[in-house]
């Protein structure tokens, strides 16, 4: 097992009042498993990661719960220690290359120096090693893009300097968090190809965080579904997409529009917004969203449960 | 959305090879002055009812065409015609009793709604502009109007930011269909929106459509939604329309090797073995419009183009009626 998360608790004291954004995740991660992580702004897909990442640092937050990486404790490990970990064998790709990359040094040297401090390996040697990992990650030219500063990349191009970059300490465990959402369709294909073909040959483990369904249909071994800081669903890709069982999912689902086919005259659309975590409704988070709600969703908050596909729901638990 | 019987309809929109070039740079940079082609001889017509949505990569130019079809970038060169009136160089002035008829709603509800003003007075605004009305009318149209987006009647007295980004969506709406309009221009109205909120913008742009008899032109990168509203699909590349035809058949058997490309990269819910689906992936980026390749503008990316493609810029030809491709060698079905 990579990565081992129980019970993760995540809050926020605010102006307005305490804010939970995570409230109990659990999840587990084998290697080279691709977990896709689903869910609206404000679900806590985010924050759950940075958690792992040990990257909140906020004096406002608390952290609770454990997350255990290859069986060690990474909650409480002092920041010296975190930050053997981080760019070393736990990487990250956010949404905007440019927080990962600085403007004022060349893409060779900016990949060169985190080979250099977690590898220790001399100028030229690291250099090669930059030019590897550009080939790698499809750059046309890898030896001219090394001497390129990052705006006169674009986007897509940006995106790979920085995947190779994560890719340079051959990460065990890798985590993107919206890494395609900036980028053009086409541009996104090329990038998930490219994350498939990686995780096939380094066998890291990745953890892949975005709002739209259809991507982690094309990527993810298993997935899981967040809502309001909670997991509400998880499963494999297969259980989760031919059989959804929670309202949000399917509802989800349903309100996409088809690329082939019929269209529907109308969509079915969800009610209502995503809640604010500052006044969570009593009860289950989706309850007055939902059309399946009945009287027990308006007072307690449902359990995951143990099963391997599980949904958080009153309605399915009883079924 | 009705189907293509509009077609007989007469045109509200048209352009004749319209072009939009930006100068960036001075004299004093170190490339010089240059020019950016953003719009490329674009000639579009958009009839009575339809909706047309523009498709195409970012920096396609799909945002500045729209900004140029209201009048809201001075067109460089080609013609602009409303309901078969030259616009084209109309001043302000001229423009003023057409900007009631021709609407715009943009992908930002918050950057275009100001934080001081409560909502309801943002919706009365166009009212008071434009209608030279008592303000007991204002008020009883701005009921109808929140009604008629799906807000209710004490939101009026909010602020923009009391709102959720769906309700305010609906605020931007409101204010664009306040004189009703003939056209609206919707330059990725649920982009910045919640997943789960988009649908129901999506529905409320189609009741809105189908009561109001209005006509549309949609501009979204999803291209899931473009083809759920849109009756028409205009593919754009680098400035210039690569392929135009009814929405349900470009995205059923595109026939540019780009727009095959596009719709094959949207990932798609399915429950077949991941990566099972057939994907044309490009290679390389959307070249700089300062720089555009010689021939048909495609081709370096173009995973069938040949010598031909280089040098030869292939024309937007009209090989069905309704349906055009700009390709030497296109996929006809």
């Amino acid at each position: 097992m990579i990565l081992s998360v129980r019970d993760l608790k995540v809050s926020f004291r605010t102006h307005d009042g305490p804010v939970r954004a995570i409230d109990g995740v659990s999840f587990d991660l084998k290697e080279s498993e691709i977990l896709g992580v689903v869910g609206e702004s404000g679900s806590g897909k985010t924050v759950s990661l940075l958690a792992v990442m040990g990257l909140i640092t906020d004096p406002n937050a608390t952290i609770e719960g454990s997350i255990r990486y290859k069986g060690r404790e990474l909650v409480g490990l002092p920041p010296r220690e975190l930050r053997r970990l981080r760019g070393n064998e736990i990487a990250m790709i956010f949404q905007d290359p440019m927080t990962a990359l600085t403007p004022v040094y060349t893409i060779g040297w900016q990949i060169a120096e985190q080979i250099r401090a977690h590898r220790g390996l001399s100028k030229s040697k690291a250099m090669e090693r930059v030019e590897q990992l550009l080939a790698e990650v499809n750059f046309p030219n890898p030896h001219e893009a090394m001497s390129r500063y990052p705006h006169q990349l674009s986007g897509g191009m940006r995106q790979r300097a920085v995947i190779a970059m994560a890719l340079s300490c051959d990460p065990a465990l890798l985590v993107a968090d919206e890494p395609t959402t900036a980028l053009d369709v086409t541009v996104q294909a090329g990038i998930l190809d490219l994350v498939r073909k990686l995780r096939a040959k380094h066998k890291s483990a990745v953890v892949f965080i975005t709002h739209d369904m259809g991507v982690v249909s094309e990527l993810a071994d298993r997935v899981m579904v967040m809502y309001a800081g909670r997991v509400v669903e998880r499963g494999t890709r297969t259980e989760l997409f031919s059989d959804p069982r929670h309202p949000y999912t399917r509802a989800l689902l349903g309100s996409i529009p088809p690329l082939t086919g019929q269209k529907p005259r109308r969509l079915p659309a969800i009610p209502g917004s995503p809640p604010s975590l500052l006044r969570l409704p009593q009860g289950c988070a989706f309850g007055p969203r939902c059309p399946a709600r009945y009287e027990p969703c308006e007072t307690g908050k449902p359990g995951l449960g143990a099963s391997a596909h599980a949904a958080a729901c009153f309605r399915v638990a009883q079924a | 959305m009705s189907e293509p019987m509009t077609n007989t309809n007469r045109p509200i929109l048209e352009t004749r090879s319209l072009t939009k070039r930006f100068s960036i740079g001075t004299r004093f940079s170190a490339e010089g002055r240059r020019t950016v082609h953003a719009v490329d001889n674009v000639s579009l017509t958009v009839r009575r009812g339809e909706t047309v949505g523009l498709v195409g990569e970012s920096g396609c130019g799909k945002s500045t065409l729209a900004r140029c079809l209201v009048r809201l970038y001075d067109i460089t060169d080609g013609k602009l015609l409303f309901e078969g009136d030259d616009i084209t160089s109309k001043s302000l002035s001229e423009l003023r009793p057409l900007r009631r008829r021709l609407q715009m709603v943009f992908q930002d509800p918050s950057a275009s709604l100001n934080p001081r003003r409560r909502v309801g007075d943002l919706v009365a605004e166009p009212l008071r502009i434009h209608g030279k009305v008592s303000a007991r009318e204002i008020t009883a149209r701005v009921a109808e109007l929140f009604e008629l987006v799906g807000l209710l009647p004490d939101h009026m007295m909010r602020y923009p930011h009391e709102f959720s980004g769906g309700q305010r969506q609906r605020v931007g709406i409101a204010r664009a269909i306040a004189l009703n309009p003939d056209l609206v221009v919707l330059d990725e109205p649920v982009s910045a929106l919640d997943v789960s909120v988009q649908a129901q913008i999506v529905n409320l742009l189609a009741d809105l459509q189908e009561k109001l008899k209005l006509t549309y032109i949609f501009i979204a990168h999803d291209l899931s939604v473009v083809r759920q509203v849109s009756t028409r699909i205009t593919v754009m590349y680098l400035g210039s329309i690569v392929e135009e035809g009814p929405a349900e058949e470009v995205f059923a058997t595109p026939a540019h090797p780009y727009s095959q490309a596009l719709i094959s990269a949207v990932p798609i819910v399915e429950t077949t073995p991941a990566g099972a689906r057939k994907r044309i992936i490009l290679t390389g980026d959307v070249p700089s419009p300062l720089k555009p390749p010689s021939g048909c503008r495609f081709h370096p990316r173009c995973p069938i183009a040949v010598d031909r493609c280089r040098s030869e810029r292939p024309e937007l030809m009209e090989y069905r009626p309704g349906r055009k491709v700009a390709c030497h060698f296109p996929t006809l079905t």
